[in-house]
């Protein structure tokens, strides 16, 4: 193999990790969001089959991915308030109540493919963003700066969801009562706005997560997700609830799986073991998660509904 | 008068226990159902056996019922117990991955006929029969054309598990590259799911990355294998069903099941009070398995010509795939 046909094979390898890591980025930071504020939210993958049939059926009507990206998120958004209501005002079980949403987007995403499109049809998916000089560069170039317009949103919001979290008084307010509801509350906190806005923010990314999925394919199908949505669950987890930590994981889960890929092509792992080697992004995620979770503890209020003097 | 109506009534009684597939054309429709992992429109395997038994509608008639997306074995078990409680006259079970299910169903039912496939096995039981798909002659042709077609000498190949008639079309594609042309570089890679859409979209990627500039695939997850090709125009032969609908400017052929082939064989026997024990396969010969090619993809001289020398070598046993 020679040294230039090794190094365009990193790239691409690289290149692949990355989009892989995108999906999980954006619904894994939506959810910390929500998980930062004390609600869980096991639904995230039937949101992201809905956020993705919605942006597939606006693409196919429109031939316009941007318009598909705004239903996908509008998509998430109505579902998080629904989860809201669910969760805050009815005070149900979130376990319980987030597998029932998993469970209803499974099959009305299914339901509404097959009655609105029926045959898989593909659409016009999104196309690598030419940034000027950045995109020239040798090998970087490639590798960090030919990506669809998606990628760079979800990495972007990396910074924006840290400065938000841990540098605005709303940021502050999300940890308050994700730790300690009452003491947040008798400060003039409003717990049940707060947790509002963060379901809503972080469904409304499990949305935009499963549109940029679709659109990235070009392409919808029954179960598009193939549960990617509780993959970004255990990458909460497994980033400590921070953004960063986050995008680590996704990162991480996503390059190992690029390189699994890579590495089947080449014939460097034999057939004999490439379906124990499909397991390795997931093996990886559960012995992280071991590692991570002794270091890290969970927000406190995560899961308990919050009663003024209850 | 009265004794010709006897005697009339004697003779059609005759006939129709001696001919018992005359019964259904007294108004009974046959009760046929079908268990399958993915959607009946996923243009592959599921779809290919609902347009089988969609096509024996056109000539006899069919009470047909569905159950698809049954990726969990449970689930599609419990569809198969329930078809059968409510005396379905035949219920296929359409995955390879259903065998042990129907292993522990089919001797509850004694009197249901079941059909499960792609596989050879009718686990020694007399109402159980097996059906086959010699994938590998279709992807033989497959393999030919593509290395015919193939400028940089790579072709690249997306699986699911290496299992069932995935594994005999990959098989056979190789085998029939490597015929072509023995320099040719095919490279096969398993990605370990049915239905990871992203990830079958990355392998594709992978390969045009390491070379190849004919690919192809197996399994309902290849829309997204597909869609990678087409955004990079890379050459795409189909397989299960025709796939030309999908990207038109990429789909050279496609192999196509015609399951009614085996399916009309399988009524005819259970019309002649046989129902199980035996296996059935669709192949280039019978014309269960047909090559579609897609008219609107210009191929450069000499590789349709190769493909069909390749059909007409196996139909007459001069070429073996390398399979059995």
């Amino acid at each position: 193999m020679s040294d230039s046909f090794a190094v365009m094979i990193v790239v691409a390898t690289i290149a692949s990790g990355i989009r892989l890591a995108t999906p999980f980025l954006l619904a894994s930071l939506g959810e910390a969001l929500g998980q930062r504020s004390g609600v869980l939210n096991l639904g995230v993958d039937g949101v992201m089959l809905l956020g993705a049939f919605g942006a597939y059926y606006t693409v196919l009507q429109t031939s316009n991915p941007y318009y598909g990206l705004l239903v996908g998120i509008s998509i998430g958004l109505l579902i998080g308030l629904f989860y809201g209501f669910i969760t805050l005002n009815l005070r149900a079980e979130q376990g319980v109540s987030g597998i029932g949403i998993y469970l209803f987007g499974l099959g009305m995403s299914d339901l509404f493919f097959q009655k609105f499109v029926g045959t898989p049809r593909p659409i016009l998916p999104f196309m690598p963003l030419d940034i000027p000089v950045l995109s020239g560069l040798p090998v970087v170039g490639e590798m960090l700066f030919q990506h669809s317009i998606i990628v760079y949103i979800a990495f972007g919001l990396v910074p924006l969801m840290s400065f938000v979290l841990h540098r605005t008084t709303y940021g502050l307010n999300i940890r308050a009562i994700g730790e300690n509801p009452e003491a947040a509350d008798s400060l003039g906190v409003s717990v049940m706005a707060t947790r509002y806005s963060a379901i809503i923010i972080g469904n409304g990314l499990a949305g935009l997560a499963g549109a940029a999925l679709a659109i990235e394919l070009g392409i919808f199908q029954q179960n598009l997700t193939n549960a990617m949505g509780f993959i970004a669950i255990a990458l909460v987890y497994f980033g400590a609830w921070s953004p960063k930590g986050v995008m680590i994981g996704s990162l991480v889960f996503g390059m190992v799986q690029s390189i699994v890929l890579q590495c089947k092509t080449f014939g460097v792992i034999p057939r004999s073991a490439s379906d124990l080697a499909a397991m390795a992004p997931a093996v990886i995620t559960i012995l992280a998660l071991v590692i991570v979770a002794k270091r890290f503890k969970q927000p406190s209020a995560l899961t308990k509904p919050y009663v003024r003097g209850g | 008068m009265k004794k010709f109506s006897l005697s009339l009534s004697a003779v059609m009684l005759t006939l129709l226990l001696l001919c018992p597939s005359l019964l259904p054309a007294s108004g009974k429709p046959l009760r046929v159902a079908i268990i399958a992992p993915s959607a009946q429109n996923d243009l592959a395997f599921t779809q290919s056996i609902v347009d089988g038994i969609k096509a024996i509608q056109k000539d006899r008639e069919i009470d047909l019922a569905i159950t698809d997306g049954t990726f969990v074995v449970e689930d599609a078990a419990a569809a198969i117990r329930d078809y059968a409680k409510k005396g379905y006259d035949l219920v296929i079970a359409h995955g390879s991955q259903y065998g042990g299910s129907l292993k522990e169903i089919a001797p509850d039912f004694p009197d249901i006929a079941f059909a499960w496939g792609t596989a050879a096995d009718t686990f020694g039981l007399p109402n159980v029969s097996s059906y086959e798909a010699a994938s590998d002659e279709g992807g033989y042709v497959m393999g030919v054309m593509a290395a015919a077609m193939s400028k940089k000498g790579g072709v690249g190949v997306v699986g699911p598990i290496e299992v069932g008639d995935a594994k005999l079309y990959v098989d056979g594609f190789v085998q029939g590259a490597k015929a072509q042309n023995s320099k040719i570089r095919a490279k096969v890679n398993y990605i370990g799911s049915f239905s990871d859409v992203a990830l079958a979209a990355e392998a594709a990627r992978a390969h045009i990355a390491a070379g190849a500039d004919v690919l192809t695939g197996t399994a309902q997850m290849v829309v997204g294998a597909i869609g990678a090709a087409r955004s990079k125009r890379v050459a795409w032969f189909g397989t299960q069903a025709n796939q030309t609908e999908l990207a038109p400017e990429i789909v050279v052929a496609s192999q196509v099941y015609k399951w009614e082939v085996i399916l009309k064989q399988i009524l005819a026997d259970m019309d002649n009070g046989v129902k199980g024990g035996k296996m059935y396969d669709i192949n280039l010969a019978n014309n269960g398995i047909v090559i579609k090619f897609n008219d609107a993809y210009k191929l450069a001289p000499g590789v349709k010509e190769a493909g069909m020398k390749a059909i007409a070598g196996i139909k007459d046993g001069s070429i073996k795939t390398g399979h059995k």
